[in-house]
């Protein structure tokens, strides 16, 4: 009892921020987890109450709070649609810290975050095995996609058409750069992400040859790490401040002026989250997170904002593309008007909005892996608005995204491509 | 019967899937958007069909089971919370529009079909069902009937209970009673339709509604008037309508209000104005020019020191954007928000203000009004922090005279939140000891066990 009644004083810093929550439950009306169940836990009003009531010991039973707090794919609509300005994410994230404290990491979680992702040179190392050894056991699904079944991974992961990982990761390609300032007089810092790295390396070389095109100077050093967000999602906030502190080692002493990356998640992490989550151990770091978040930019929104890129402004033909707004662009960081106008850029296509644009994909990060049946019911929805769209690619801003509408195009049949902006706006460039 | 009996028989009518009773399930249908106490229910039971509702209500009645009937919860008298220990009936997976009838201009609907979806799809077949409470994109049908919800269209178009041409409803019994009709005319026996409107789920729980549906207005046009002193304003309202125009919306902010807004959106509102009209006309295109040129007219006569009229529709939405951010910014002031809906006749909206003000100074709380001016419908909010003992005393005796003065203007308790728990105590007060026996009279023949909302409304 003693115990509860710390966890109890524990959650009492959140009071604050809680109570600013009216109760008036206009979260129900955008949140894509109660949308399909309808169940009141399963939105802000009602977590941010059970949390409450946790934290003034009016309820008891821990791990059914926790697993009610965990049903959240942490998107953000309904903090852009708060009429009270909740911290919501704030909230949720904390909370998350304060159980998991309390609780302790799962073993699987904790081999998985401090034993892998918070060393980079032994991930890279197994995910490289990864690419090698499992391709003799999958099966294509979807040729437009690339994406593959796998029988064997099923009690893993499902029936999932996932992307496989790439034969040939971005970093071998790209270990490290430092180019000078091109004719734009611009030099970024290139942060491209686990999943370009791993998965879409294609999307890394599309990214360095629009940089190269608009000569923008480009700052690539060895030794990125995760930015850390699958660890604070679960709670691990030692391994987050950890990657952090990595990812500052790493970026330290390079000349930029940005730093973008092609992930939205990435980029509203080191924006939005590093800042926030600092500590007293990690105070000697605080000035150099501040600036890396200060100049945290979306690679859409660099290349319209700063460097100027254009629509045309005639109606272009070709093939027809739809875009899908990931949430750390659109409710995060408010980038939505950029990608568009990217994907306008591009003459061979013509660009054709869909329904619903905005709403979550559903994947939600390791969401997608607990709660697999509700984040593919969640995803329906986009992959009819995609659809019905009649678009033949559907692009996006974010990796996780990407991974998301594949598996639910392949699996209702294929013959949509998915692909990130900056590879649809880098076909044009020879 | 034991709880673990109970939770095989509702099991058996509702499925697994629709009976909730982990704590922590409980504690989530404790409370609703009202600034009171939660109570925890012992079991939450969600139908998937409507046919399942008297089967529910019936094993409630045998065994002496309170029910909380509950749509999306954004009740703000506390109709939703529950009884301790009784049963929480969720409506919302009853969200079927069951018909919408473009030749009869009527629709018929499950209670837990969401009000503005509802709105939407029968705009989209060129129909209007103006009926708009602030909670309309979560609020659902069977709550704004059970509440007689209002909204901003009030003046012109009517509230909740224009529309309700009938309603089918369980008893206590778990038998279906119907009321009311699709046709325009109906005198078939009592009306029992209305009986139900406003009763706040204390008489019968809803299985089908039929609602009445309008051609929407061809146009609208949107002004706002400025003044610097209040009663100019409120004579401006009662000329406008003298003078035999019915604009669909005619709101208010009082100089708090703006002040707050400002703050929040620097729009660039008149922050100096000690209140603004925010007033919309629809109808004709013909008569809708008309009607505006008229109301700016009547305005400036009366000494508005200035009254901008909306050109094009993003002047429009500019306009409206001051009225839509008055909650959310007075909630952002501070961490409660007692929002309350004390209603008088219009031409008592002055004094009504007046007073709230200095009910604000006398018990040092801060109040910002805004509301419905056309309907007299205000809506005194006040900012507080409920953790605060000795301040939210301040608030609940300062809330107790805004009444006070509102029956004593005339007025009423709840233009359009309902009674609930929050204010059954003034129920007496407004109609008398009479009333309240006559009410209490037939909930007994009703529901004898007294299991439909306990302690609502009537009390008891």
């Amino acid at each position: 009892m003693s115990d509860l009644n710390r966890l109890a004083s524990m959650l009492m810093e959140l009071d604050d921020q809680m109570a600013a929550c009216m109760k008036c439950g206009m979260c129900q009306a955008v949140c894509p987890v109660f949308a399909e169940s309808m169940k009141e836990s399963d939105v802000t009003r009602g977590k941010i109450a059970l949390l409450e009531k946790l934290a003034h010991e009016m309820v008891k039973d821990v791990d059914e709070v926790n697993e009610k707090l965990n049903r959240c794919l942490l998107c953000g609509t309904c903090a852009a649609n708060c009429p009270s300005g909740v911290k919501i994410m704030d909230i949720f994230m904390k909370a998350r810290v304060i159980v998991t404290t309390y609780k302790g990491l799962s073993p699987v979680k904790k081999a998985i975050f401090k034993g892998l992702l918070d060393r980079p040179k032994l991930f890279n190392l197994l995910t490289d095995m990864g690419a090698v050894f499992g391709s003799p056991f999958m099966r294509s699904a979807d040729k437009t996609i690339g994406t593959k079944s796998c029988a064997l991974l099923t009690p893993l992961i499902g029936k999932r058409h996932f992307m496989p990982l790439a034969k040939r990761p971005f970093r071998k390609d790209y270990p490290s750069l430092d180019t000078e300032r091109g004719e734009s007089g611009l030099k970024v810092a290139f942060f491209p992400g686990c999943v370009v790295d791993k998965m879409f390396p294609h999307v890394g070389h599309a990214v360095i040859k629009v940089l190269n095109h608009h000569g923008v100077g480009i700052y690539l050093p060895e030794n990125q790490a995760c930015c850390g967000i699958p660890t604070l999602a679960s709670g691990d906030l030692d391994t987050f401040l950890s990657l952090m502190r990595k990812n500052v080692e790493a970026f330290d002493g390079g000349y930029f002026d940005y730093i973008v990356t092609p992930c939205a998640t990435c980029t509203s992490t080191i924006k939005e989250t590093w800042p926030k989550m600092l500590d007293d151990a990690n105070s000697d770091i605080k000035e150099k997170v501040q600036e890396l978040a200060d100049k945290a930019m979306d690679i859409n929104q660099f290349l319209v904002d700063v460097v100027g890129v254009k629509a045309l402004d005639h109606k272009a033909g070709g093939k027809v593309v739809t875009y899908h707004d990931p949430c750390h662009l659109q409710k995060s960081l408010g980038v939505a008007a950029q990608p568009r106008e990217l994907l306008k850029a591009n003459p061979d296509y013509e660009f054709k909005e869909m329904n619903e644009a905005n709403r979550c994909c559903g994947n939600g990060g390791s969401f997608n892996l607990y709660h697999y049946d509700l984040s593919k019911k969640i995803g329906e929805r986009k992959r009819d608005n995609v659809r019905a769209s009649g678009a033949d690619v559907v692009a996006t801003g974010c990796p996780a995204c990407m991974m998301q509408l594949g598996d639910l195009l392949s699996q209702s049949g294929g013959g949509v491509d998915v692909r990130h902006v900056l590879e649809i706006y880098a076909e044009m460039i020879d | 019967m034991s709880n673990d009996k109970l939770m095989k028989e509702f099991e058996a009518i509702v499925g697994a899937e629709g009976v909730m009773n982990s704590e922590s399930d409980l504690h989530s249908y404790s409370y609703d958007s009202a600034v009171l106490d939660p109570r925890v229910p012992a079991f939450v039971i969600k139908p998937s069909n409507t046919d399942q509702l008297g089967p529910v209500v019936k094993l409630c009645n045998d065994n002496g089971l309170p029910i909380t009937v509950r749509g999306a919860g954004t009740n703000l008298s506390g109709g939703t919370i529950p009884h301790p220990g009784g049963v929480v009936l969720l409506t919302n997976g009853l969200n079927k529009i069951l018909e919408i009838n473009e030749q009869d201009l009527y629709a018929v609907v499950e209670p837990g079909v969401v009000t503005a979806q509802f709105a939407a799809e029968v705009a989209s077949r060129g129909l209007f069902y103006p009926p708009d409470p602030g909670s309309q994109a979560v609020s659902t049908i069977g709550g704004n009937v059970a509440e007689n919800a209002g909204g901003l269209r009030g003046l012109k178009y009517g509230v909740t209970k224009d529309y309700v041409m009938g309603i089918d409803f369980w008893d206590v019994n778990g038998d279906l009673i119907k009321s009311g009709s699709r046709t325009v005319k109906c005198v078939t026996g009592y009306n029992l339709g209305g009986l139900m409107v406003a009763s706040e789920g204390t008489l019968g729980v809803f299985n089908n509604i039929i609602l009445k549906l309008v051609p929407p207005p061809k146009a609208q046009k949107a002004m706002m008037a400025v003044f610097d002193n209040i009663d100019k304003a409120s004579e401006s309202v009662a000329a406008i309508i003298a003078n035999k125009i019915v604009p669909c919306t005619l709101e208010f902010l009082d100089n708090a209000s703006l002040r707050y807004v400002e703050a929040f959106t620097k729009a660039g509102l008149p922050v100096d104005a000690d209140a603004v009209l925010l007033i919309e006309v629809d109808g004709h295109p013909a008569e809708v020019a008309e009607d505006a040129e008229k109301v700016v007219d009547l305005c400036k006569k009366i000494g508005a020191t200035s009254v901008h009229l909306a050109e094009t529709a993003e002047e429009r939405d500019k306009l409206w954007f001051a009225r839509r951010n008055a909650l959310p910014a007075l909630a952002r002031a501070k961490p409660t928000t007692v929002l309350e809906d004390a209603t008088v006749p219009r031409s008592q909206i002055p004094a009504m203000v007046r007073s709230v003000n200095e009910i604000g100074k006398k018990y040092n709380v801060e109040i910002g009004t805004f509301g419905h001016a056309g309907d007299g419908n205000l809506h005194p909010t006040i900012l507080c922090d409920r953790r605060n003992e000795e301040e939210f005393k301040r608030v609940e005796a300062a809330v107790d005279e805004i009444f006070d003065v509102a029956l004593s203007l005339k007025g009423t308790l709840s233009g359009e939140h309902g009674i609930g728990m929050a204010k059954s105590k003034w129920m007496e007060k407004e109609t008398s000891k009479a009333t309240l026996e006559y009410s209490l009279k037939m909930k007994r023949a009703i529901d004898p066990n007294n299991i439909l909302n306990p302690g609502k409304i009537i009390g008891g």
